[in-house]
């Protein structure tokens, strides 16, 4: 066993595999806005749909929800439910931010150190980066989330 | 005259391949004595892509350094050199065959050998190619036949057919366990169907399938044949006039030869009936502003500067293969296709597509390890530097009809041995507890 398949595959990746965070879908809280966005990897089936829902007090546009139903690889679903975990209540902008974060950290080929403090669990699948062709997986959940955002608006 | 030396080892070769034949034939292919991950590779994926041996790739290099130049036109020596190689490497591929060098058309690969027919049945639907022609049109009413076992090559393009033609597209289905219904077959194959298309043995599943039974079904509803050729060509002898198929399409790549070429067989009557699909230079007689008049078969379907290097290169690919002997290949590689089912059957939460152990496959095996997606177990099998291929294979209504998204493939040949099935085996039977999967 190498260690970069042991950094792929950390524990915590795996037990959120089998958790799901944020599984399965759920209706929005009422009165708040929502979107929606389906996603699929075509090379290998991964799916994903996702809903965002924001809540906006006047001052700041929070995301109030978010859920998904998926099915797909360990990386791909490990994913999506850190990411429900990290996103839940967030600021809109401020979560922006950490979704580009996070590529820019899955695009590095393993040259980026991730920021715990920033992605939270997510800073596991830091190991994704040296497989490029594991990066869509990863990513996938993340990019559902920004469409849903953006159908939110 | 030939370019390409055949290693000795192989010459006369005689006798079943063994292990240790194997072996030999594995030294002559360059990349397979590299490394992966710290291990040595087992390359396990040649029904996606197979590698070249040293002469595959001498035979290209030769071309580059001796002969290049543009054929069928030029009256210099280079020139001369070039179109004898090119049209020599046809009549080896037609042979290998048994078809007529005017009934091997070059192609880019596979599945433009199977858009070249749809979209030349498609251009004498809207009258091109004229009285002669008839035969290849196709309308409301009429039905375009395939199978739900198709790789998308051969499905696509006949979708696309019906959609641009009004004609209808009908599918035999399969059973359970992915077998073709032959009893549906009966009923679907008919009066109104003008082409019946399948693949000789399936990608997914290695079975081969009964194509005496089809082409006789085709023959009474005087139908036109289209056989996939890509998962048999490459092991098994195939002689298109026994089979008494109209075309058939293979890839070179998938034979030892190089990427960017591959083959279209079709009868000669019928190919040089056929209006062209691609146009242009090179494959024309006379030419006014208003229109052209075009070259009989194969050059009608050859527009533009040819993969000459890819031709005389998959040439060098048929030689190795028939000094090797097809019928040892498709022994040797049936055998490693039970070892590899046999030996998945017996591992737990491993459930293998098609035919069980003891039933004739080809040297491949597609399977689910239940709880484990088809990308972790392909990642995992990397890291002990196992190349196998992960996905729906190109055949995503056959895994959707099989209750499956994603699976693991492994397809042997030549210059596999029992040692990369056993080192294969071992590694899935460690998947489930990696992955916490009980």
């Amino acid at each position: 066993m190498s260690a970069e398949l042991q950094q792929l595959y950390q524990q915590i990746i795996l037990e959120h595999a089998k958790k799901r965070n944020g599984s399965p879908l759920a209706d929005p809280p009422p009165g708040d806005k929502s979107g929606e966005s389906h996603m699929l990897n075509p090379t290998c089936g991964d799916e994903i749909t996702l809903r965002a829902a924001v809540h906006n007090d006047g001052a700041a546009t929070t995301l109030s929800a978010i859920s998904w139903d998926g099915q797909g690889c360990s990386i791909s679903m490990a994913s999506a439910s850190v990411l429900s975990d990290l996103a839940q209540g967030m600021d809109r902008e401020e979560l922006l931010k950490v979704v580009d974060n996070f590529r820019e950290l899955m695009r590095s080929r393993g040259s980026i150190e991730a920021d715990e403090e920033i992605l939270g669990d997510a800073a596991a699948l830091s190991g994704v980066s040296r497989y490029p062709a594991r990066v869509k997986c990863a990513m996938l959940a993340w990019v559902a989330l920004e469409e849903a955002l953006l159908a939110a608006n | 005259m030939s370019v390409v030396s055949t290693p000795a080892t192989l010459k006369h070769a005689a006798g079943m391949i063994d292990d240790a034949e194997a072996r030999r034939i594995r030294n002559d292919f360059p990349i397979l004595s590299q490394q992966v991950n710290g291990s040595p590779l087992v390359y396990l994926d040649s029904g996606a892509t197979s590698q070249n041996p040293l002469c595959v790739l001498e035979a290209e290099q030769e071309y580059y350094e001796q002969r290049n130049a543009a054929v069928h036109r030029g009256a210099h020596m280079l020139a001369v050199s070039a179109t004898d190689a090119f049209e020599n490497a046809r009549e080896t591929v037609a042979g290998f065959i048994n078809a007529g060098m005017d009934e091997v058309v070059w192609t880019s690969n596979a599945t433009e050998a199977i858009n070249l027919i749809a979209y030349a049945f498609s251009n004498a639907s809207v009258g091109r190619g004229g009285d002669a022609a008839a035969r290849f049109v196709v309308g409301p009413g009429d039905e375009l036949v395939v199978t739900e076992m198709e790789h998308h090559a051969n499905l696509i393009p006949w979708q696309e057919l019906a959609f641009r033609t009004g004609a209808t597209l009908r599918y035999i289905p399969v059973d359970d366990a992915g077998a073709l219904r032959l009893d549906e077959a009966e009923h679907i194959i008919g009066p109104r169907t003008k082409v019946v298309a399948f693949t000789h043995a399936s990608n997914v599943l290695g079975t081969i399938n009964p194509v005496a039974t089809l082409v006789r079904l085709a023959r009474e509803a005087g139908a036109a044949v289209v056989l996939d050729a890509c998962q048999s060509v490459p092991h098994m002898g195939v002689d298109v006039k026994a089979l008494d198929v109209d075309f058939a399409a293979f890839s070179g790549h998938k034979m030892l030869g190089p990427t960017g070429i591959g083959v279209l067989y079709g009868r000669a009557e019928l190919l040089n009936a056929m209006p062209p699909f691609l146009t242009g230079g090179s494959m024309i007689t006379t030419v006014t502003m208003e229109k052209a008049e075009y070259l009989p078969s194969p050059q009608r379907f050859e527009a533009g500067t040819q993969r000459i290097s890819q031709a005389v290169a998959l040439a060098a690919a048929v030689d190795y293969l028939r000094e090797t002997g097809m019928d040892r290949i498709h022994a040797w590689e049936a055998e490693l296709g039970q070892r590899l089912v046999a030996g998945l059957e017996a591992i737990d939460g491993v459930r293998v597509l098609g035919p069980a152990a003891g039933a004739e496959r080809i040297g491949l095996a597609a399977f689910d390890v239940d709880g484990v997606h088809a990308h972790d177990v392909g990642q995992f099998l990397d890291d002990k530097g196992i190349a196998v291929r992960v996905g729906h294979h190109c055949a995503q209504p056959l895994h959707r009809r099989l209750g499956l998204v994603a699976t693991t493939r492994a397809s042997t040949y030549l210059y596999n041995t029992t040692d990369d099935v056993d080192a294969f085996l071992d590694a899935v039977a460690g998947v489930r507890p990696f992955f916490g999967v009980n």
